[in-house]
């Protein structure tokens, strides 16, 4: 997120402060302190819990949510600096009711086994192929590099990325 | 009228052997046995509950959501070892929004007294007011929000009487080391001693011997959802969510705790975000969140921070381990030994079998092995994935190479020359035991004949030096483990009244795919399409008892039961069916939703549930015992290719190829999950992952997910999953075994003699960092020394 002048922050707190946030196209409006993070913000404040914590310090990619369309951990943003942005979360990828062909492909492919890290690389994934609708393979790896798997799913990964963006592109 | 046999038998779990009683109704299960024509099962199959987990739908236990729900912040122990001379709590209980805090002693006070279960310790000595190890919880605020919550915790002034500590644990087994416990750091008192035959005799009729001491570090299970609980009352009745491997294992243990009937606790569990071993019992969390919500009457939610987590969560126990081999010329063993020290934290209740892999992959009368156990003021060890046997399979796997080497032999020949005919220690027959396809597939897609023979070249030639910077090698290594399973296990199979079924089990899916199987086992059994089933899990509310998902032992126990409550429920439905066809079952079968007679379809199964209305029909079935006169084992075989760069020491894992014997493969694309999965653990426990402790402070330095190494995506070799897929129908009647646990077992192993064949010196201690690399390359003896 570049550091521009519209988005220099204000001066706001101590205690809490009134804050609109858009979230996957609605507008929320919440009443939080200014320590509170985005992922709390979603998770606590909004209840949508699709968006997991994991580890709180950004090493993981758990968090990882969009705001205008760049992935970002949800983690390390303050939920004031987010206000008159556009975020969107894993709630927020079906279209008309049916799950995004990122979704649909890490399903086909079993690209999950826990699925704790799945909101995050699923998120990571969309904003990818956004980026680069053709990508390979090291393409992949380099855009989920940011996104740990315990379980260790990453091969099904890489493979329903691919397929996901053959089908995206014909 | 079915009449239930009683049976007792013998599971294993995790090494351990347990007698059940198994109580069987009905006739024995006609096997599957490789000809079967099977529909659905061994087909690849996407997971039934892809759609919850890819869209953010599925409610891990920290999702949970209840009305009123308090959170809660940690105070934590800043010393490895201390008294708490006084707690006071004043101020943080004036902070507005905190509800409630709850204090270690508080929580002894009220766990009912010598209390134990099966795998842990005694709850009272971890509750009391000595502390063994920086990060263990002192006390618990419940608040409105988790962010006052934190500020309360901060509020809470502790004092303590520092004691001495020792954190390293060939420090902490000296005589004159700081006690952690007042009986001492020695695990029982005294070393576990195992043997077979005579060693003296022995090594005396060896031609070679070869002896060598491997080192490896403690790797923490680091499951991306920490361990966590809600708990909530209503009246006197206990609802936990909880992020475990074993929802009848919370129920039961926190009713005995709490000395409540287990008829008036209730534990959920439908999703959990990994654990590998670490969840397999309720605990801090659980009590914390328990006695709060008893004491503030509202619901509950403790769960872990990511650092408590990488501390307390529980880890794979660091190992010294020295193995001791005598062969004959032609490779024959003569003798084994293997004396291992294991660090089981400061609580650790249990001894991982570091021996097991030594005693039993190869074929050798004369073995002994003695394991030491030794208490450190660090975080308790916990099971993780094949608890001992990869620790154990690094070491025997490790000094078969070095006496090949030291033989002039193949090291795949080696192994060829000691192939077990029977399991060692209990001198059973094993159910099956495949090991030489596994070999001869694995060595055939690796291209083990054409590995590059190299001459010896002196290790300060090579480095930096542009030609030889980049150095490949090819290493194998085998395993053995258990993953049969066995009673009590249950399931109930439901017809609805539109033809649909209900799946009722208490068992658990933890990443694993075993909700898709046993929905692919009971739409088999019964003749409907997988679609028309669906599985419930995971509530001890909802269903019958299942055992731990954990030990490699879902899938080998619940299967089972799964067929026979399918089998029980459409014999009922051709009964009803014959009834109503005027004609008898035995002429009647169901296929894709249809009931035939002969050739001639009669009527779908929907058609026939709504001709019966609301009338149910509900099959039960359960888990046969295990057989009598054999061990059901598990073994395979992995090859590893790795290029070493002799600059930077970096070592790159390129490919594995991978032979496990699982029995019958329910599901090939769970199943190479299952593989790869391990693989990369095993690749994190090989090369880069270690708990580090600051041993003169006594303090954890990388208890978070940054500094402690987990494989990210680029870390990724080719991974080759072979199918072996040889039904193992003395296991059990749907011939599948456990693949959780066997493909983490000889990973390290294969990479670690990989190196060595790629570098021509050979690294002792795990994990194989760069600078071990570079320090074995200057030297060229290997012999780098990490402070265990």
């Amino acid at each position: 997120m570049a550091y521009t002048e519209e988005h220099a922050p204000r001066t706001r707190g101590p205690g809490k402060i009134e804050l609109a946030l858009e979230v996957n196209g609605a507008v929320h409006e919440l009443f939080v302190e200014p320590r509170r993070t985005l992922l709390d913000a979603l998770r606590v404040n909004l209840g949508l819990t699709g968006t997991k914590q994991v580890c709180g310090q950004g090493n993981c990619g758990a968090c990882t949510v969009h705001i205008d369309g760049e992935p970002v951990y949800s983690c390390l943003q303050l939920a004031v600096e987010c206000e008159g942005r556009a975020i969107t979360t894993i709630e927020g990828l079906r279209q008309g009711g049916m799950l995004h062909p990122l979704q649909q492909a890490f399903v086909e492919h079993d690209a999950l086994q826990c699925g704790f890290c799945t909101s995050g690389q699923i998120m990571a994934a969309v904003a990818l192929l956004e980026r680069i609708p053709k990508p390979t393979e090291a393409d992949v790896i380099g855009g989920l590099s940011g996104n740990l798997c315990r379980c260790g799913a990453y091969r099904g990964i890489v493979r329903a990325v691919l397929a996901a963006a053959e089908k995206l592109q014909s | 009228m079915l009449v239930p046999k009683l049976f007792k038998t013998k599971v294993e779990i995790e090494g351990r052997i347990l007698e059940q009683y198994a109580l069987v109704e009905g006739d024995e299960l006609p096997p599957w046995d490789a000809d079967e024509e099977l529909g659905i099962v061994g087909y690849p199959t996407a997971r039934v509950d892809g759609a919850e987990r890819v869209s953010g739908d599925a409610r891990y236990t920290a999702d949970v959501r209840l009305p009123g729900m308090v959170y809660t912040a940690f105070v934590t122990c800043p010393h490895p070892h201390a008294n708490i001379l006084r707690l006071d709590v004043g101020a943080a209980r004036g902070l507005p929004g905190v509800l409630g805090i709850l204090t270690r002693q508080e929580v002894a006070a009220q766990v009912k007294d010598g209390s134990a279960s099966e795998l842990g310790g005694v709850v009272a000595l971890r509750y009391g007011d000595e502390l063994r190890y920086a990060g263990e919880i002192v006390a618990v605020v419940a608040a409105n929000d988790p962010d006052v919550a934190e500020d309360a915790a901060t509020l809470i002034a502790v004092e303590y009487e520092v004691l001495p500590h020792v954190t390293a644990l060939e420090a902490a087994v000296k005589p004159d080391a700081p006690l952690i416990h007042p009986s001492g750091n020695i695990f029982n008192g005294a070393p576990l001693v195992t043997e077979r035959g005579d060693c003296v005799a022995g090594f005396a009729a060896a031609d070679v011997v070869v002896e060598q001491t491997y080192r490896t570090a403690g790797q923490s299970h680091s499951c991306l959802e920490p361990h966590g609980s809600i708990a909530y009352w209503e009246g006197d009745t206990l609802t936990l969510y909880e992020s475990t491997q074993h929802v009848f294992g919370v129920r039961n243990i926190i009713a005995d705790w709490l000395d409540l009937p287990q008829s008036q606790v209730r534990a959920i569990c439908q999703y959990i975000g990994g654990g590998f071993g670490s969840k397999a019992e309720p605990d801090v969390t659980t009590l914390y969140a328990a006695l709060l919500a008893r004491q503030i009457r509202r619901p509950v939610q403790v769960v872990y921070t990511r650092r408590i987590e990488q501390i307390a969560g529980g880890h794979r126990s660091a190992a010294v381990m020295t193995i001791k081999l005598g062969a004959k010329r032609d490779g024959t063993l003569t003798a084994v030994e293997i004396h291992g020290l294991t660090d089981l934290g400061a609580y650790g209740a249990w001894l991982p079998d570091l021996d097991l892999p030594a005693l039993l992959l190869y074929r050798c009368p004369n073995a002994r092995a003695e394991t030491t156990g030794v208490y450190t003021n660090t975080g308790t060890f916990a099971a993780f994935r094949a608890p001992g046997f990869v620790e154990g399979t690094f070491a025997i796997e490790s000094a078969m190479d070095e006496l090949a080497a030291a033989l002039g032999m193949d090291p795949l020949a080696l192994r060829r020359k000691n192939i077990p005919d029977h399991h060692q220690l209990s001198s059973k027959a094993f159910s099956n035991y495949p090991i030489e396809v596994c070999y001869a597939q694995g060595a055939q897609r690796i291209g083990w004949k054409d590995r590059a023979k190299k001459a010896t070249v002196p290790s300060s030639a090579v480095l930096g030096s542009s030609p030889q910077r980049f150095r490949r090698g090819i290493g194998m290594a085998n395993q053995i483990w258990g993953g049969g399973g066995g009673p009590p296990a249950y399931a109930t199979v439901e017809l609805n009244s539109d033809g649909t079924v209900t799946l009722r089990t208490g068992t658990q899916d933890i990443g694993t795919g075993t909700k898709t199987i046993l929905t692919q086992v009971c739409a088999e059994e019964l003749g409907l399409p997988l679609a028309a089933v669906r599985t419930l899990l995971g509530d001890t509310g909802a269903a019958p008892y299942a055992p731990i998902s954990g030990g490699s032992m879902t899938v080998a126990s619940m299967a089972p039961a799964v067929r026979a409550a399918a089998r029980n429920a459409r014999q009922q439905l051709l009964d009803v069916a014959a009834q109503l066809f005027d004609t008898t079952a035995d002429t009647l079968e169901i296929h894709g939703g249809v009931i035939y007679q002969a050739a001639a379809p009669l009527a779908s199964v929907r058609e026939l549930m709504q001709k019966l209305g609301d009338a149910m029909i509900s099959g039960t079935g359960s888990r046969g015992p295990n057989p009598d006169d054999a061990r059901i084992v598990t073994s395979g075989a992995q090859f590893a290719e790795v290029e070493v760069d002799t600059l930077t020491g970096r070592v790159r894992v390129l490919r594995v190829v991978a032979a496990h014997d699982c029995g019958r493969i329910m599901n090939p694309l769970t199943f190479r999950s299952q593989i790869e999965g391990g693989i990369i653990q095993g690749i994190g426990y090989a090369l880069t992952e270690r708990r580090v402790i600051d041993h003169r402070l006594g303090q954890p330095l990388n208890a978070n997910l940054g500094d402690y190494q987990l494989p990210t995506i680029a870390d990724v070799p080719e991974i080759d999953v072979l199918r072996i897929d040889i039904p193992d129908l003395v296991a059990n009647p749907t011939g599948a075994k456990g693949a959780g646990e066997p493909p983490i077992i000889p990973t390290a192993a294969a990479i670690a003699n990989a190196v060595a064949d790629a570098i021509g010196v050979r690294i002792r201690e795990l994990p194989i960092t760069p600078e071990k690399v570079l320090t074995a390359l200057r030297s060229g003896t290997g012999t780098g020394r990490q402070e265990q």
